[in-house]
């Protein structure tokens, strides 16, 4: 055991690392898609889109469960397991609170009769619900790693105080607030 | 007895390492059942062996696939009344149908694309090498790595389960250009078979991304003592440019996938506009399929150097090891991966010069893309000057390494050619281009491939495989890229279109009926060759000659200080030190200096 910690003295832990390197993967990603919008904006027939009234609200609680997440983290490192768990599920709450507010952005664009997907839909519009969508299941990821990291704290029988796990999930969650932050902002002024 | 026990301890100690917030009831993990074993394992060593076996598999699917579309290619005029027996509705009459030619094009670029030459090649190699050479237990996390492959496997199904499809698998080219994908009613080809491809490029690429996080976070960050990133082989820095470039390429073209699914499935129109299909006008208004071109080839053109790196890495090392003399220029050879690397993202429009790109915008990309000539010749002159006056040992694995340089060489050149946009104004489409990259990319990967099999075998098996059976392999394989590919240059340079059925219908191109029915032998007995290096490779996993030395090629990286068949930890005991880089071949008079044994005082600097 000693030797193996004694290589990692010093160094960011793996699991960290590679958390960083899966975020720029998924920066990629959405840099590809937001870059494909740009270049359908610039071209003919372009709708400008509506950003639903419930995405300012959901960006607000998405900010929220930022702080919940740290506050997680915190308590794992003072190693105050109850408290670990409860702003844990805190968390996974607001992530979940989150993603019925994007749901019900979508809805309401469709009250408004504007097409998402199918005849008559704008590729704005669809790109809208492609982009956002994707970011909700990287959120829906988020929330089921909480849970199960959480879940683990209640079951496991050995008591483990490494608050690696916390500091991996977090990190996740701050980058999924940036993200849609980074993505809400670019909606408004790419319209 | 007692360095068995030292090694399941260190086995242990690595279990609890690595997942620390599990129970920590892995002390037993030594007593592995067969399904841990051999299925679902964790060892990195097991998991490049089921990569490397899966990729075969792929091989010979799609090897037969090209098989198949020359008999149509060298012999239009024949019917062959067995296709029929086998294939049904595809080969009515014993005569390939062009749903099916088209099925057998896109799914010998696909397959060998990714299923071989990502997969079979990266997966294997990376996974095999990296804890190896860099003195590690394992990767960063043994576990993710598992699903890195099972990933792959689910692919693997689906990709396979399409080709039984009742519509036939997806049949528009392996770079699925909408609007010919993105519409079922376009053709057989777009219809389930477009959606199977979809899924199953997904789940591939979420395979290649688990496998990639894991290299790039074991090189950085599980390198032992002394092994600083300057002393790391050069196979290391070739398969972690892979993997960057694999984790920040693949995401893009699974946006465009994701796009294009939207498409298909749901009746957007990011890609589509005003298209007319069989007299019914679709409503899709304001799409653009060039969009999908440039997400397309931003992953495309990485792609072909995610395929070739690990070759150029693995090539360095072999060639170093049997010439009996240090890598020419180590730091030239890890700056022009580096260059390589940075450029791959700039190059993509070079693949859409003839789409209505900007010219002015195409001259950027044809000066990035000649750029790319700088570092493939540093890397061509140092393989060379290493090679130069060396010590040749000509194994199996230094033949095919010398071969990999030689279709290098032949295919860079020729790329020269085609990045240029004024000449790729009539040589695109045409089999110039399919000659070259089948030669710099296809079979120069494909040997970088072999010459890794021959040359770690050893490592992966605890024996030989048969050096008779790899001579023929490798003299064949060789002859054969040339004949088959060099003839299609100058039916390129005549404008002979790619992708095309049946040619004989132009007088213009039946001067080369000779050439091609010539091309489509030699292609069976090349597949037939491959065959027979498959069999030497089972054949010896069970039956070869045994490896009796620890150290057999007298090379100086690490794997080969690792017991003959290492157990999961890699090593009994400490992981080494190390003291060196790996190339300390013929120096102060020795033949090698491993990499393990300290600097003494008296020995000259390098």
């Amino acid at each position: 055991m000693t030797e193996t910690v004694n290589i990692q003295r010093g160094r960011i832990h793996p699991y960290k690392f590679t958390m960083w390197v899966a975020i720029g993967s998924i920066i990629m990603m959405f840099a590809g898609l937001t870059s494909a919008y740009i270049v359908k904006r610039s071209q003919a027939g372009w709708v400008m889109i509506d950003i639903p009234l419930a995405f300012w609200f959901s960006t607000v609680v998405i900010l929220a469960s930022s702080v919940t997440v740290h506050l997680a983290v915190r308590a794992s490192r003072e190693r105050d397991m109850p408290g670990y768990r409860k702003w844990m599920v805190a968390t996974a709450v607001l992530g979940t609170v989150f993603l019925i507010l994007q749901t019900k952005g979508f809805m309401d664009l469709r009250a408004q009769d504007i097409r998402l997907v199918g005849a008559g839909s704008n590729a704005s519009h669809s790109f809208l619900l492609a982009i956002a969508g994707l970011h909700g299941l990287h959120v829906l990821g988020g929330v089921a790693a909480l849970l199960v990291i959480a879940w683990r704290v209640v079951r496991s029988r050995t008591r483990t105080y490494s608050s690696v796990p916390a500091e991996v999930i977090s990190t996740y969650w701050h980058f999924v607030d940036v993200l849609w932050i980074y993505l809400i902002l670019f909606f408004n002024w790419m319209r | 007895m007692s360095t068995e026990i030292t090694q399941h301890s260190h086995a242990a100690t690595l279990q609890t390492e690595s997942h620390g917030h599990h129970e920590g009831d892995h002390g037993h993990h030594h007593e592995e059942s067969f399904i841990s074993k051999y299925v679902f394992s964790q060892d990195h060593k097991m998991i490049a062996k089921q990569f490397l076996i899966t990729g075969m598999i792929w091989g010979v699917i799609g090897g037969l696939f090209s098989v198949l579309f020359r008999l149509q290619l060298g012999y239009p005029d024949m019917t062959f009344p067995i296709l029929e027996d086998m294939f049904g509705k595809w080969a009515a009459g014993g005569r390939i149908s062009n749903e099916f030619y088209y099925a057998l094009v896109t799914m010998h670029g696909t397959i060998l694309v990714f299923f071989v030459l990502t997969a079979g090649l990266s997966g294997t190699f990376a996974n095999f090498l990296i804890p190896l050479q860099v003195g590690a237990r394992d990767m960063a996390s043994p576990f993710l790595n598992m699903l890195s492959y099972w990933f792959f496997f689910l692919a693997s199904v689906i990709m396979f389960a399409s080709l039984f499809l009742q519509t036939g698998p997806a049949s528009g080219g392996w770079t699925i250009y909408p609007p010919l994908s993105a519409l079922g009613q376009a053709s057989e080809g777009s219809k389930l078979g477009m959606d199977f491809w979809l899924v199953s490029m997904a789940m591939f690429i979420v395979s290649s991304l688990l496998g990639g996080l894991n290299y790039i976070t074991t090189i950085l960050n599980m390198r032992t003592k002394g092994m600083s990133m300057t002393r790391m082989p050069l196979t290391i820095w070739a398969i972690f440019f892979t993997a960057v470039l694999g984790v920040l390429s693949f995401p893009v073209l699974l946006s465009g996938a994701i796009l294009l699914l939207f498409d298909r499935n749901l009746g957007t129109s990011f890609y589509l506009s005003e298209i007319v299909v069989k007299g019914e006008i679709l409503p899709n208004e304001g799409g653009s399929a060039i969009l999908f071109q440039h997400l397309f080839w931003f992953l495309g053109h990485p792609e072909v150097y995610i395929i070739l790196m690990p070759a150029l890495g693995m090539v360095s090392e072999i060639l170093s090891v049997n010439s009996r003399k240090p890598i020419f220029g180590y730091l030239a050879m890890v700056g022009s991966l580096f260059a390589i690397a940075i450029l791959a993202f700039l190059v993509w429009a070079h693949h859409m010069f003839v789409t209505g790109l900007n010219p002015f915008l195409g001259a950027f990309f044809v000066l990035l893309t000649l750029l790319i000539a700088v570092p493939s010749a540093i890397k061509v002159f140092n393989w060379l000057t290493t090679i130069w006056r060396g010590n040749l040992r000509f194994t199996p694995a230094m033949l095919f390494a010398m071969g990999f340089v030689s279709l290098f060489i032949s295919g860079g050149l020729t790329g020269i050619f085609l990045g240029n946009s004024t000449l790729d104004i009539h040589l695109h489409d045409t089999y110039f281009v399919v000659a070259h990259f089948h030669i710099v990319m296809g079979v120069a990967s494909m040997f970088g491939m072999f010459a890794g099999v021959y040359h770690w075998y050893p490592k992966m098996y605890g024996r030989y495989m048969n050096n008779t059976l790899a001579y023929i392999h490798f003299w064949v394989s060789l002859a054969g890229a040339y004949l088959i590919f060099w003839p299609m240059h100058y039916f390129g340079l005549a404008g002979m279109p790619r992708r095309y059925t049946d040619w004989s219908n132009w007088q213009s191109f039946n001067m080369f009926a000779d050439a091609n029915r010539a091309i489509s032998t030699v292609a069976m007995v090349v597949f037939a060759v491959q065959l027979l290096f498959i069999f030497n490779f089972f054949y010896s996993i069970w039956k070869g000659r045994k490896v009796t030395t620890q150290n057999p090629w007298g090379a100086n990286t690490l794997e080969w200080t690792a017991p003959i068949r290492p157990g999961h930890g890699n090593w009994p005991g400490d992981i080494p030190e190390v003291h060196r880089w790996a190339y300390d071949y013929g120096k102060d008079g020795r033949e090698f200096i491993p990499q393990t044994e300290a600097v003494s005082d008296s020995e000259s600097k390098h």
